[in-house]
């Protein structure tokens, strides 16, 4: 079973999410890195940029395929882990902790209360896999 | 449910990502990819290859059978254990599939073909046999281990039965030896020296535990695959199908036309496109930037299109993507490739990227 740290929020699409403030830093969940296998490079977005919710803002490929980031809230990259340029591996290694992808600075706060909990987002996977 | 492999439960206790590979549930890999990748290249890992289907073929006729049945000549291997890499066609010249054959004696060869095509081959095999005195015994009951790496031959020693540890030990490429219900192959999918073994399923188990405790490295078949690729060998179903011969396919080693009397499937068609002159070629690519190539990636030279990658990804020996691709005979060092959009330049190589631990670059 994958680990799903209770403080974080999730989307559906495998992202987490943790709030501070109005900034949200994104990674990829455990149960991603996983199916994914060893990541060999990430596609790191441009500072500024705008995201929107539900929307691709990046790319990661792995050793199996190449995915998609899909931005679980709206605004701006306002940082981007750049020691992933170097090391993606530390995605796999550290998942929920150097591992992150992005921060963005909120636009549209109110879409927070869209997130999953760490139990909705368990039962989503625990579906997926059946 | 897919068909399990005697080792299965041992993939399980390893902790192995088991994923569906041709209907068999097979390990991905026990952790990390990229370390058993890295474990072969330096050291030794063992693959279940238990999936593989093992045919013999024993009778009267074998040899004339797999005259006409392979594109790559038999009489060329009539030493007792050694192998022939071939290919088997359709009457279009298209590749049914790629195997490996080992030669026994005129009444016996042992054919390794592909899991994902088994049924096919073996209808495939039956149907062409039907005017020979072959019969075709589909092996089920044996198991199949590729232990690969620079220390695969050394950690194997102890491991080998003593009454012919010596002559396993100092088997050439290529070459076989059975012994008792064992056989043992100096053959493999890695581009590193190693031996594939097939015994009966009963002692998989046993000799799987004890490749462990010698050290060897359980690898699951993402680094089979990414090994295979850096080594540019031939993956069917990606590099080549039925919809292509061998010689459009990087394989016209494979062919063997010497023999003005062997009329094997899909001669014609090869000797009508040989004399028409291919139009394409199979080379290797090398991406030095940022980004995997993957199967299917279209290629180009300038605005025009030029062929497509047949097999793509990452290198963990080289830290940088490559690929095997099918390309217009006219493109010359460089070409580039369409990433999402995106056109990337690569480099283009002959295609084989690592052997025996070292870049051929």
């Amino acid at each position: 079973m994958s680990e799903v740290p209770g403080e974080l929020k999730y989307v559906s699409t495998h992202e987490w999410v943790r709030i501070d403030d109005n900034v949200a830093t994104i990674g990829i969940t455990d149960h991603a890195q996983t199916l994914l296998g060893d990541l060999v490079f990430v596609e790191l977005p441009e500072v500024g940029q705008q995201v929107v919710k539900g929307e691709e803002c990046t790319v990661i490929e792995s050793v199996k395929s190449a995915s998609d980031i899909i931005s679980p809230l709206t605004g701006k990259i306002s940082e981007v882990n750049e020691l992933l340029s170097e090391k993606p591996e530390l995605i796999n290694e550290d998942v929920y902790g150097d591992g992150w992808i992005l921060r963005i600075k909120l636009s549209e706060k109110a879409e927070i209360e869209q997130l999953l909990s760490a139990d909705q987002y368990a039962e989503c996977v625990e579906n997926e896999d059946h | 449910m897919g068909a399990k492999t005697p080792l299965f439960q041992m993939h399980c206790d390893h902790h192995a990502r088991m994923v569906d590979f041709g209907g068999w549930d097979m390990p991905l890999h026990y952790g990390s990819q990229i370390e058993e990748h890295h474990a072969v290249r330096q050291h030794a890992g063992v693959f279940d290859v238990s999936h593989m289907t093992i045919v013999d073929l024993t009778g009267e006729d074998v040899i004339a059978f797999l005259k006409k049945l392979f594109a790559n000549n038999i009489d060329n291997v009539k030493q007792p254990g050694k192998a022939m890499y071939s290919c088997m066609l359709n009457e279009q010249g298209g590749v049914v599939d790629d195997l490996i054959v080992y030669y026994q004696n005129d009444h016996w060869c042992r054919v390794i073909v592909n899991a994902a095509t088994r049924d096919k081959d073996i209808k495939w095999i039956a149907r062409q046999a039907s005017d020979f005195e072959v019969s075709i015994d589909e092996r089920k009951d044996l198991s199949m281990l590729a232990v690969q790496g620079p220390e695969a031959s050394e950690k194997l020693l102890s491991i080998f039965p003593e009454n012919c540890r010596d002559d396993i030990s100092q088997l050439k490429a290529f070459n076989s030896i059975c012994s008792d219900e064992f056989f043992y192959a100096r053959t493999g999918y890695t581009g590193e020296d190693g031996f594939e073994i097939i015994m009966p399923n009963s002692d998989v188990v046993t000799f799987w535990q004890k490749l462990l405790d010698a050290g060897v490295v359980p690898c699951g078949l993402g680094a089979r695959d990414t090994l295979r690729l850096e080594a540019g060998m031939h993956l069917y179903g990606s590099d080549m199908d039925e919809t292509v011969t061998p010689l459009e396919s990087g394989l016209g080693w494979t062919v063997s036309l010497k023999d003005l009397d062997r009329n094997f499937n899909g001669r014609q068609v090869l000797e009508n496109q040989k004399k028409a002159g291919i139009k394409t070629k199979w080379v290797g690519l090398v991406m030095q930037t940022r980004g995997v190539l993957r199967d299917h990636q279209e290629i180009f030279e300038g605005e025009e299109k030029k062929g497509e990658i047949t097999s793509g990804g990452f290198s963990p020996t080289l830290g940088y993507s490559i690929a095997l691709a099918r390309v217009d005979k006219s493109l010359q060092n460089t070409c580039s490739v369409m990433i999402r959009g995106k056109s990337v330049e690569c480099s283009i190589v002959k295609p084989c990227f690592v052997r025996n631990g070292q870049s051929c670059l």
